[in-house]
């Protein structure tokens, strides 16, 4: 009873830091503090249309904070989700361009989403190999990979994948409807994207609470050497917790394709990848707070879509609530444990 | 014809350089004393934009550059802060205020984007100016450039010259060591992170108020933090070779749009994110540089042995590990 009374304590004491310091921003910027919060409240959960849209940002987040819980698992710090969701998103598009998907639409979008899983994976593996075999950070070789498929996708789209015509920022030609992913007529939303995102959640926490896998992974991340000692391989599995990461976001990558915007635009990954890092640290790499967290950052995001159109505010809006969330939380938890620990806390 | 031509070239990769230049030196310290500040690229965005917002209402420039290291050194004592008195990760850390410190300035910055504002003017050096060919590469610039190579030469010889440098780099090395010997590593760390931020900023008010003028999303500036981290480590935590791989690497952006109109057909894009196959590839060269198969097997190759030793750094041993006394 105590430790829950402390719980509360110390969210509470997190949310007060958080709305202190937004409204400090807000009071900066010029902007009523109050008609924001009233905004991002009715834009993300006023009506079923937009909590259909939180949940189609909720999707990507999932995935992409499931495969991250493999890599923060063996101390990996996989920054590179971004470029995975892309090259997952290139993947599944090359698949819904080949002439013969028109004829048979079911299973070349079965296999569209396969391919992103694979596109993602390859992604994250060459990262991966980059760590374990060159040598190279995982930080910088995510990061710097990103920024290739950033390239990529824009040179597909002005060059061999341009619309006839005009070749535009605005992306590729729309899919027949054909080979949408099916979705529900008002909301917009596809059953088949939610269920995959519930599909990868249920799988990662199997994979991680009751499988040896996740046994090995925390082993090989706490203590690499030990780890060794008893026989486990750590490139092995460090590559294998990339492959699940990859995959997972390039899976999400394949959904923003076939199922939200039919098509294969500059930015296709909107920055979900990095969210996705700040959701899984603030959920403290839990497996079963993610999606909560996830679920609440999806919230903030589309509450703030509209803030640009109603007070002429930048939508950024949201990425600046939820970075301060994440330190705000950081910081009330080191304060809890103050004394308690020695020396650095790692990624666990 | 063709001396001018070069000059003129060179003048635009050192002037080109210079942010990258303040913020590796910047990083360079902050990394020698043992704390890494990953928030190098959001740092650099909220600054450009603190310094084009004050130089644009007050028309003050040089309250500008102050305010925009003032918020340099702010994020990165945010950074030490965490690591050295709350025991978090400096990685962590620094890569969500990376994250927060870009949106915020997207979002601060929202109705000040597209503004015709203030600039830093050229200040010509009398007399060094005439030096033939590398007159006009270093001293026809502007106030920047003269104080980012005077900090080059500075931040080397406060390091390896002076006993406070000594004291600098025992820190990164053996916070232990040096606390045993009576200096406080925590106060040290959370000091030179500091320092290191104050650069930071100011690389990034020389982005919006010399280098890129003006504010915007995305301003252009985006991409250089990580640069800077990488070139921090391809310098070998060496202010001086690090500030040559800034030049380096301005000279190959200088060259890639030259490359641009030679090659029509590529998008600009392509180009744009040029430098970071190129950042892996760095890192993986110097990654096994260090390796002792290479090195032995580079033993019988006289140059060969000569660039992989220029090459090698060695990084601080203390990086990213938070001292802590028990």
């Amino acid at each position: 009873m105590k430790i829950f009374f402390r719980h509360v304590f110390e969210s509470g004491l997190t949310l007060l830091v958080l709305f202190l310091f937004t409204t400090i921003i807000l009071l900066v910027s010029g902007a009523p503090p109050f008609a924001v919060y009233f905004y991002i409240f009715k834009g993300s959960l006023g009506s079923w249309i937009k909590l259909s849209q939180v949940i189609q940002v909720w999707i990507p987040l999932t995935l992409c904070g499931c495969g991250l819980l493999y890599t923060f698992r063996i101390g990996l710090w996989n920054i590179g989700v971004e470029g995975q969701i892309m090259m997952g998103a290139v993947f599944t598009t090359a698949v819904l361009r080949m002439d013969a998907a028109k004829g048979m639409p079911m299973l070349f979008m079965g296999l569209s989403c396969l391919a992103g899983i694979v596109g993602g994976a390859i992604w994250a593996i060459i990262a991966g190999v980059l760590k374990t075999k060159g040598g190279v950070n995982e930080i910088f070789a995510g990061l710097g990979l990103n920024f290739v498929g950033q390239g990529i996708i824009l040179w597909l789209i002005f060059g061999p994948w341009r619309r006839p015509g005009i070749a535009s920022m605005s992306g590729t030609e729309l899919f027949p409807q054909k080979l949408w992913l099916p979705f529900f007529p008002v909301l917009r939303l596809s059953p088949v994207g939610l269920a995959l995102a519930l599909t990868a959640l249920i799988l990662t926490m199997l994979l991680l609470r009751y499988a040896h896998m996740g046994l090995n992974l925390r082993a090989i991340g706490n203590n690499r050497d030990a780890a060794y000692l008893f026989g486990l391989k750590p490139d092995r599995y460090m590559i294998i917790a990339m492959m699940f990461a990859g995959g997972f976001a390039g899976l999400a990558g394949g959904i923003q394709v076939a199922g939200v915007y039919h098509r294969l635009l500059p930015s296709i990954s909107s920055n979900y990848g990095y969210l996705a890092l700040l959701v899984v640290m603030l959920a403290n790499y839990n497996v079963w707070i993610t999606p909560l967290v996830a679920f609440f950052f999806a919230c903030l995001n589309v509450g703030s879509i509209q803030l640009p159109m109603m007070l002429e505010l930048d939508s950024s809006l949201s990425g600046v609530i939820q970075g301060s969330m994440v330190l705000a939380t950081l910081a009330v938890y080191s304060w809890r444990i103050r004394g308690k620990t020695s020396g650095g806390t790692a990624a666990t | 014809m063709m001396e001018l031509n070069l000059s003129i070239l060179f003048a635009g990769v050192v002037a080109g350089a210079t942010p990258i230049v303040l913020a590796t030196l910047g990083e360079t310290i902050t990394e020698k004393a043992g704390i890494i500040n990953l928030s190098l690229d959001g740092t650099i965005l909220l600054s450009a934009m603190t310094a084009f917002v004050v130089a644009f209402e007050t028309h003050n420039i040089l309250l500008g550059f102050v305010l925009a290291a003032v918020v340099g050194g702010i994020v990165a004592a945010t950074v030490a802060f965490f690591s050295i008195y709350l025991h978090q990760s400096q990685v962590a850390v620094g890569f969500v205020l990376t994250l927060m410190t870009r949106d915020l300035a997207y979002f601060l910055g929202n109705s000040y984007s597209r503004l015709q504002g203030p600039q830093i003017v050229p200040l010509p050096v009398p007399f060094l100016k005439d030096i033939p060919f590398l007159g006009q590469i270093f001293f026809n610039q502007n106030l920047l450039v003269y104080f980012s190579l005077a900090m080059i030469a500075g931040c080397w010889w406060y390091m390896y010259k002076t006993p406070l440098g000594l004291q600098l780099r025992s820190v990164g090395e053996n916070p232990r060591a040096s606390y045993a010997r009576g200096i406080n590593p925590k106060t040290r760390q959370m000091m030179y992170s500091i320092c290191g931020g104050l650069l930071v900023g100011i690389a990034g008010a020389t982005y919006s108020l010399s280098v890129k003028p003006g504010w915007g999303r995305p301003q252009g500036a985006e991409g250089a933090g990580w640069i800077a981290l990488v070139l921090v480590i391809f310098g070998g935590w060496n202010p001086i070779k690090a500030a040559m791989g800034a030049y380096l690497f301005s000279f190959l952006q200088v060259f890639g749009i030259y490359c641009q109109g030679w090659l029509p057909t590529v998008p600009a894009q392509v180009f744009q994110v040029a430098p970071f196959p190129l950042m892996i590839f760095t890192l993986l060269v110097m990654s096994f540089a260090q390796k002792e198969s290479v090195l032995n097997w580079a033993e019988g190759h006289g140059r060969l042995k000569s660039i992989l030793a220029f090459l090698s750094g060695s990084v601080p041993s203390a990086l990213g590990k938070p001292f802590s006394r028990d």
